[in-house]
């Protein structure tokens, strides 16, 4: 594996920011990630987005949002953030006999 | 079945409908090249879409136009068994792709005529082809927007991207004048409501480019003397290069189908 270098830290400083795509596919439902693409500017990130996602009937509507934009939870801290809701099946709204006329919640 | 040519009425009717479905063919071949050589896998994808909405659109127009000419040639005929003398596209469309900067810049000038020719022929006496033109006006509105903000984004972008796009817009300027010459395939068209004079489209045409070029901070070039002739069926000397590729696997396996 080569060292990167000067140039090649140029190079990543003038490709086209990343943005993530999220897709609705029909009224009422929520928009879903599907996944990314570079582009230049929001416009682009748009049309591409219809171009690559959309092109078999996929959507309603979309949305991007710029990668670097996006906070996540340090891959990390996994175990702490979330294992400890493994034991706490009281959480789960299953010890409830819910009535007929929400049957579908 | 033999690989003969077929030879086409010249009924007004017809050659105003293949002068259509041949400009959106032609210039879906040229697009199709970009296949596989996009500057970047979105825009590469995306000029794919492009070229199959324009196939689509060709393929509707050439087979209202063999329903019209009423001699049994269907939409594969007319797309691959002619001679050059018989395509009308106009010329604009046949001219090898360039670079990017050239394929953009002449996108938008065809999508902005297909978009205001979408958007009068969907009120077209023949009520297939006012069909045909309701679904294609929502895909060349797209290719115009597409196409427009890469324009400018070239245009106005570094002194490399503008150097190119004013080349591009000075080469392929010379033939717009020919979009809009007036003859009797036009007048007849007129006449019958099939659909507008492409002369009656070319204000609009001017004055939308005119705002594609100055978000571009790109000049309008001055109309040329010169007049090309494509959808007389005189072509310039790329039309039967992009034929005999177009052609090729009909003309070696005539009526093959998969």
């Amino acid at each position: 594996m080569s060292t990167p270098t000067a140039s090649d830290a140029t190079a990543t400083a003038h490709e086209w920011p990343l943005w993530e795509v999220f897709v609705r596919s029909k009224a009422g439902l929520d928009h879903k990630h599907c996944g990314s693409l570079h582009a230049a500017d929001p416009r682009m990130a748009i049309q591409l987005a219809r171009d690559v996602y959309t092109r078999r009937q996929e959507g309603t509507s979309v949305w991007v949002v710029r990668s670097d934009q996006i906070v996540a939870s340090d891959p990390g801290e996994k175990s702490m953030y979330f294992d400890p809701a493994q034991d706490k099946v009281y959480r789960h709204p299953t010890f409830y006999v819910l009535p007929e006329s929400v049957d579908h919640m | 079945m033999q690989a003969i040519s077929i030879h086409i009425s010249q009924d007004p009717a017809v050659q105003y409908l293949l002068r259509i479905g041949d400009t959106c063919l032609i210039l879906a071949q040229r697009l199709s090249e970009w296949c596989g050589h996009g500057p970047v896998l979105e825009e590469d994808i995306a000029l794919s879409n492009m070229a199959l909405d324009l196939v689509g659109q060709a393929r509707a127009v050439l087979t209202r136009a063999g329903q019209i000419e009423g001699c049994g040639h269907d939409e594969d005929q007319l797309a691959f068994l002619r001679d050059e003398r018989d395509y009308v596209n106009v010329t604009l469309v046949e001219l090898p792709r360039g670079d990017f900067a050239f394929t953009v810049v002449r996108n938008a000038m065809v999508a902005t005529l297909l978009k205001l020719l979408w958007e009068r022929l969907a009120t077209s006496s023949d009520k297939e082809l006012a069909a045909i033109a309701g679904k294609a006006l929502k895909e060349a509105r797209y290719h115009q927007q597409h196409a427009a903000d890469w324009v400018v984004r070239l245009g106005d972008g570094t002194a490399e991207s503008r150097r190119r796009t004013e080349a591009a817009l000075k080469t392929l300027w010379r033939y717009t004048p020919e979009l809009f010459v007036a003859d009797a395939v036009d007048e007849a068209a007129h006449a019958t409501g099939l659909g507008p004079r492409w002369a009656d489209l070319q204000e609009a045409w001017t004055g939308e480019m005119a705002q594609i070029l100055a978000a571009a901070s790109l000049a309008t070039p001055n109309e040329s003397a010169f007049r090309s002739t494509g959808k007389q069926g005189v072509h310039s000397e790329h039309m039967g290069y992009i034929l005999t590729e177009m052609q090729y696997l009909q003309r070696s396996f005539p009526g093959g189908v998969w």
